[in-house]
């Protein structure tokens, strides 16, 4: 298995997302990803992001092309020192939401993607990795 | 101990411009200004040096320095020029000085170090404080005109109103969007208003809310929100990240939406037929000829 070189974004403020969205649309270009899956991992690192923004004091988000024989794909790799998060079931919850917003986001993003992995620690931080393959 | 240095330096002005002009020359290869030609260079070379002089005979002279540094920031020259500049007349007016000098010890060098520094200093500082004035001069203007541009609402006929939004959507934006959509559907008294997201790059659930709110505020309102430009793309992350969309219209495009506003406040297009008789008649006449 071959790996590209890993190229991270740090999210401090609400720009940094945007920041995070554009290198992720590059890279999935560049790994050959159609419009439309392009715009699912926009949307996926949107959310990662902003998440990353609004939980915690900062983070970083990386990302990097998989290539070996069988498939094609690009990984997503959210870490953070935020507060972690205490009942993991209950995020993946549609609808379930602490700050007002429609609580649709990683849920959301396990949608969007074809693996998802999240671990959190209380007090210690989150790390979230998903992954999407060219189809 | 300063005014001695000061004589030193403006008695031999000749010598040290000499001298200056020629480093500068030589580091003209290696840097900045491929694109400058000889002759503006040079003369602009002039006028610096000039300035740099005038500054330290009068001490603190800064109508010419302004005039100097508005028109290098005009022809796009870096601070760079100017702070490397400045750096190679120290060092060369020390150099000069110390040829100069008879005896040279710790003290005199010390003193000599602090007064060309004294001269130096508040010509860099200026400099850069107009250079960096005129980028926050930039910067805050084009603030000013994107938060134009953020939220634009179109009255198209009456009763009827879009807002053609363009660009990323943060929370700021989010906020003046739907400010001016509730002033907006009140001044113009506005039945629908069409919000087309054709230009917006990603809808996350964040836009997503944040346009959920903005119809339902224009609900409350007594007026109708239908949402248009989506794209197939952002149609399939919707579903995917399961938003519910389905409290107001949506259409995929300005158009489609556009002719159900029409049909929402009791109206539709009617083809007038006057168009394609005057396209007979010019036909006609064009075959009588």
């Amino acid at each position: 298995m071959t790996m590209d070189l890993q190229s991270c974004v740090t999210i401090e403020k609400e720009w940094d997302i945007v920041k995070a969205r554009q290198l992720g649309r590059e890279v999935a270009q560049k790994a050959g990803f159609g419009t439309v899956d392009q715009a699912r991992i926009a949307t996926a690192i949107s959310e990662l992001a902003r998440n990353i923004y609004l939980y915690t004091d900062g983070g970083k988000l990386c990302f990097e092309i998989i290539d070996n024989v069988e498939q094609k794909g690009i990984s997503m790799l959210s870490v953070d020192n935020g507060p972690g998060i205490e009942d993991i079931s209950q995020v993946m919850e549609d609808g379930y939401s602490t700050s007002g917003g429609l609580g649709a986001g990683l849920p959301g993003v396990k949608r969007l993607v074809d693996q998802f992995d999240i671990q959190s620690e209380k007090g210690k931080g989150t790390e979230i990795r998903a992954v999407k393959w060219v189809r | 101990m300063d005014n001695k240095f000061k004589e030193i330096v403006l008695e031999n002005s000749d010598t040290i411009v000499q001298k200056w002009l020629d480093e500068i020359d030589a580091a003209k290869n290696g840097n900045y200004s491929v694109s400058i030609s000889d002759e503006l260079f040079e003369s602009t070379n002039r006028e610096f040096v000039n300035i740099i002089f005038s500054s330290i005979k009068d001490q603190g002279e800064t109508k010419n320095l302004k005039e100097f540094a508005e028109k290098l920031i005009n022809l796009g020259w870096q601070v760079s020029y100017i702070t490397d500049g400045l750096q190679v007349f120290r060092r060369v007016t020390i150099d000069f000085i110390l040829s100069q000098s008879d005896q040279i010890d710790t003290k005199y060098i010390s003193e000599l170090l602090q007064s060309v520094d004294g001269w130096v200093e508040p010509v860099i500082r200026q400099f850069v404080n107009e250079y960096s004035g005129n980028w926050e001069n930039i910067v805050s203007l084009q603030r000013v005109a994107l938060q134009e541009l953020s939220a634009p609402l179109i009255p198209v006929i009456d009763n009827i109103t879009v807002m053609p939004l363009i660009g990323t959507i943060d929370t700021e934006r989010a906020k003046l969007i739907m400010e001016e959509l509730l002033e907006g559907v009140i001044k113009h008294n506005s039945e629908v208003v069409l919000i087309d997201i054709t230009g917006v790059p990603v809808v996350d659930t964040m836009v997503a809310h944040h346009i959920i709110q903005a119809a339902e505020a224009v609900r409350l309102i007594g007026a109708t929100c239908i949402l248009v430009g989506i794209r197939p793309e952002i149609a399939q992350t919707i579903v995917n990240l399961g938003i519910d969309l389905g409290k107001f219209p949506t259409k995929s495009s300005l158009r489609k939406g556009f002719i159900k506003a029409l049909e929402i406040t009791g109206r539709r297009i009617v083809d007038s037929g006057k168009k394609d008789d005057a396209m007979e008649e010019l036909i006609d006449s064009l075959g009588g000829e």
